[in-house]
């Protein structure tokens, strides 16, 4: 069932454009059924989950390689699976108000493969299936932040993104082999219990390097978190679901997942600690200049994925818990705002903050829910945000003043940042806005006052949601049993105290905001991470063009010569190395019957009248007959299959052939005597070297094992008498797959080719 | 490009027929006798040359009932489906699967199995590849 829940999404996909084959406005609500009836059915796995015995679903898949199609719906993958899902049927339902009609049958597919790839990577038991559904989260998200495909910008941020985070995954690919390979397995479940095998062999720092490199990348850690504030050019939606709930937060998950194998060493704390409290300082910081509702909130995103990887990198049992605390509460809260941040786009026709002021009155429903979010981001009494700043200032204070001081840094960038994006736009005097502004749609306020509503819920009840939520996923990240209690209620200490320096202190940062905004606009980075990116960029396209006007000269002539030169100088250097050559190229029992012979006078004459003929014609018609010639042999010694398609082959060489000579000037001859010595040098050269191939082949033992097995199972397993038919249809189908592939490549390449001279010049 | 011949059309019309019934003959013969996919897509698609040099390419791709880019795509997804069947079936990827024998008469035994299909798929795909570049070469101008 875990398996099915996971593919109905892509199945989902595929069928979503037929919904929108006719006008309907319920078509999103359909949709959204989906993951709704998905979320009902995580929850009603939280039980076993929490008892300690999670579902799994195991099927093979490449046993050989260690990939299976493996799910397990573990404390962690739930939590993350819930996310998904939940946030998904809002966002679905959501989309459905704010983009325009005609392109949601364009969108709903992606956003799906997306949500169903990500519940893959959530609920995946097996490492080598957990990267191809990561891999699928990267493509799925390139595709919707360029999904506003006539924009330059939404272009370069989706192809920036993917060359970041698919960088990123190549080396975590590598760093998962490493991983399995120092684990004996790529089942994670198993992995999980080897932590001190992993951890002492000497691959382990290696591995540890190339899966932090896919996870930083991932979830947008210094130096690689220029992407996530590029990739706003994605619709709202998009942004509030990939950038800031789900995809970003796997990179997260993948720590936290395999934080009981490789975390908990020196190298894991001192690395995961120290980007993730970077990115969440540098994170924080950027956001006070931006004025742009999605820029603050991607920026703010930054902080909070920084502050989770620090958790994750701490690794005491009070960090790991703050963590997972803090997962869900980001995604109620940043979810909610990102929402309303679509929203106040949508109805007033900007996202400008110093545009935006005094809409409560028109937009009573959505400030409320903005309110709520925003408080609880703030971390305010009594909202779900307040317990879990608080769980982190415990932490902080737990570990040394160093880190309290940058985390109360980061609390205090969060206060303003929920006031900028939260409450700013509702409060203070209505502005003039470049679209009259009014209450958003039903579709479109019901997601940040859900949201809003399960923070403040959770706030004031979270004892159930500890025990069933919380106290498994907490346990799938330490690696054993742990119990988590929240209560909303932990009397005057000394992280409440801080907690309310930071507010106050907070509340001031955002009554200043203009001045703040003016004060630190002036300082401009130029030699950021991302002009790094597009210098690199820039030098590779440089170097790619320069490579190709070297190599791709367009004159065929010398791409023949290379071909023909290096096959036959490669071929004549592993001949060279056969011990005993010469006794391989021995011709045994010479013996020829007469009609041989002549087939053989025959090929070398119309090769040679190939070569001399002074016309095109001439030449086809030469080649031809050696190309006939040479069928006869095939049938002569036993191949009809082959000589019947040498036959047919050569019938449509001299078609094709004479169609393109249609279109050639006439015949001429322009290469000097030299140069056609040169070539024949060549050609000599190649044929030589088939000759001594050809003869090599013939007198080398070969094991014959694999002949026998396709004479003796060709009937018996595959039902038929033609053994070559049979080993080209079944017992070798998947290269017979991978030929049909390449012909149909050539196939269309040449279509294009032909094709698409047109309108050029031809200048070659 | 036309040839304006009318001993070549005149033969073409009477040899289209028959080589490609005999090209649908040589695709099941290949189960057990010289023959299969690859021969008779080249042979089919000789035909539909043929056919076009009589005739137009217009012509052409009017007796033809897709255009061969739609056979090159149409013949990789039925090899495609014809392996996956074998995944279905808790195989690996085209493995063979077969359905039981329809015994007609004694002596005409019918076996279907995913390996036909494959094969049909790489008799589209030899067709559609062919005729693009057949087609395209007549049509360039």
């Amino acid at each position: 069932m875990i398996a099915v829940s996971v593919l109905s999404v892509f199945a989902a996909a595929l069928l979503a454009p037929l919904l929108f084959r006719k006008q309907n406005n319920l078509s999103p609500w359909l949709i959204a059924l989906l993951p709704l009836g998905l979320t009902i059915y995580y929850i009603s796995l939280l039980p076993s989950a929490a008892a300690g015995n999670p579902l799994t679903f195991t099927r093979p898949w490449a046993e050989a390689l260690g990939a299976s199609f493996s799910f397990r719906a573990d404390g962690l993958g739930l939590l993350f699976a819930l996310l998904i899902s939940g946030i998904g049927t809002l966002v679905v339902i959501y989309a459905g108000g704010y983009l325009k009609k005609e392109v949601l049958a364009r969108f709903y597919p992606w956003l799906l493969v997306f949500m169903g790839a990500m519940l893959g990577v959530a609920l995946s038991d097996n490492l080598i299936l957990l990267f191809v559904f990561w891999e699928l989260t990267s493509l799925s998200s390139f595709m919707l932040i360029g999904f506003e495909n006539e924009k330059e910008t939404a272009r370069a941020s989706a192809l920036q993104a993917l060359l970041v985070t698919g960088t990123g995954g190549l080396a975590m690919l590598a760093g998962v082999v490493l991983l399995g390979y120092a684990g004996g397995t790529y089942e994670i479940s198993a992995l999980l219990s080897n932590g001190t095998a992993v951890q002492s062999h000497s691959l382990y720092l290696p591995a540890l390097i190339l899966i932090l490199l896919g996870a930083f990348t991932k979830s947008a850690q210094f130096p690689f978190h220029f992407w996530l504030p590029n990739a706003m050019a994605a619709p709202t939606p998009v942004s509030a679901y990939l950038h800031s709930a789900t995809m970003v937060k796997a990179g997260i998950y993948l720590l936290a997942r395999l934080n009981p194998v490789l975390g908990g060493t020196d190298v894991w704390m001192y690395i995961v600690g120290s980007v993730g409290a970077l990115t969440m300082l540098i994170g924080g910081y950027l956001a006070l200049t931006q004025t742009d509702l999605k820029k603050l909130l991607a920026y703010s995103t930054l902080s909070a994925l920084g502050t989770l990887t620090m958790l994750i990198g701490l690794g005491t049992v009070h960090a790991l818990e703050a963590a997972v605390v803090l997962l869900l509460a980001h995604g109620l809260y940043k979810g909610a705002l990102f929402l309303v941040a679509g929203a106040l786009d949508h109805e007033t026709g900007t996202r400008d903050v110093t545009q935006l002021g005094g809409l409560f009155r028109l937009m009573p429903i959505t400030a409320v829910g903005a309110g709520i979010a925003a408080l609880s981001m703030a971390g305010l009494p009594p909202l779900f945000g307040f317990i879990s700043k608080e769980l982190i200032y415990e932490t902080g204070l737990e570990i040394n003043p160093w880190l309290t001081t940058a985390i109360v840094a980061m609390g205090l960038f969060n206060v303003f940042v929920a006031g900028v994006v939260g409450v700013g736009p509702f409060i203070g005097e209505q502005t003039k806005t470049p679209k009259k502004a009014h209450e958003a749609p039903f579709s479109m306020w019901l997601g940040p006052a859900l949201l809003a509503g399960l923070s403040l819920l959770i706030g004031l009840f979270p004892g159930g949601v500890s025990s069933l939520v919380f106290s498994p996923a907490t346990s799938s990240v330490v690696g054993e049993a742990v119990v988590v209690k929240l209560k909303l209620w932990h009397g005057v200490n000394t992280a409440f105290l801080l907690s309310i320096g930071t507010v106050i202190a907070g509340v001031g940062l955002f009554a200043a905001r203009n001045s703040v905004r003016s004060a630190l606009q002036n300082i401009e980075w130029k030699w950021g991470p991302d002009y790094l990116y597009s210098l690199a960029l820039e030098g590779l396209t440089k170097v790619a063009n320069w490579q190709t006007r070297i190599i791709q000269h367009g004159y065929l002539r010398y791409y023949l010569w290379v071909i023909v030169l290096i096959v036959t100088v490669g071929g004549a250097l592993a001949l060279w190395r056969i011990p005993d050559l010469s006794l391989y190229l021995k011709l045994k029992d010479f013996d020829f019957k007469i009609y041989e012979l002549v087939l053989a006078v025959l090929i070398v004459g119309s090769a040679l009248v190939a070569v001399r003929s002074p016309s095109r014609m001439g030449a086809v018609a030469a080649l031809g007959a050696a190309g006939y010639s040479i069928a006869l042999i095939y049938l002569l010694f036993g191949a009809p299959d082959l000589a019947m398609t040498q036959f047919a082959i050569e019938s449509l060489t001299v078609i094709l052939f004479v169609l393109a000579f249609y279109h050639l000037p006439k015949f001429q001859t322009f290469s000097s005597d030299r140069a056609r010595y040169r070539d024949a040098a060549i050609a000599a050269a190649a044929g030589m070297l088939m000759t001594a191939l050809v003869l090599v082949a013939v007198n080398a033992q070969f094991s014959d094992a694999i002949s026998n097995f396709f004479v003796d199972n060709a009937w018996d397993k595959a039902y038929g008498k033609n053994i070559v038919n049979v080993i080209l249809v079944d017992f070798r189908g998947l290269d017979t797959m991978g030929e049909i592939t390449v012909l149909g490549i050539a196939g269309i390449g040449v279509y294009a080719l032909l094709k698409l001279r047109k309108g050029e010049g031809s200048d070659k | 490009m036309k040839i304006d011949s009318l001993i070549l059309r005149t033969m073409v019309r009477l040899l289209f027929t028959m080589l490609l019934l005999f090209s649908v003959f040589i695709f099941f013969r290949g189960h057990n006798e010289p023959g299969g996919g690859f021969i008779a897509g080249l042979v089919a698609a000789a035909a539909y040359a043929l056919y076009s040099i009589a005739y137009t390419t217009n012509d052409a791709r009017h007796a033809l009932w897709a255009t061969p880019r739609t056979l090159i795509g149409t013949g990789l997804l039925i090899a495609l489906a014809s392996g996956l069947v074998g995944i279905l079936r808790g195989g690996a990827f085209l493995s063979g699967q077969w359905m039981n024998e329809l015994v007609i008469t004694e002596e005409i035994i019918i076996k279907v199995g995913t390996p036909l299909f494959f094969d049909i798929g790489v008799f589209l795909t030899v067709i559609g590849v062919t005729l693009t570049i057949v087609f395209a070469l007549e049509e360039v101008e």
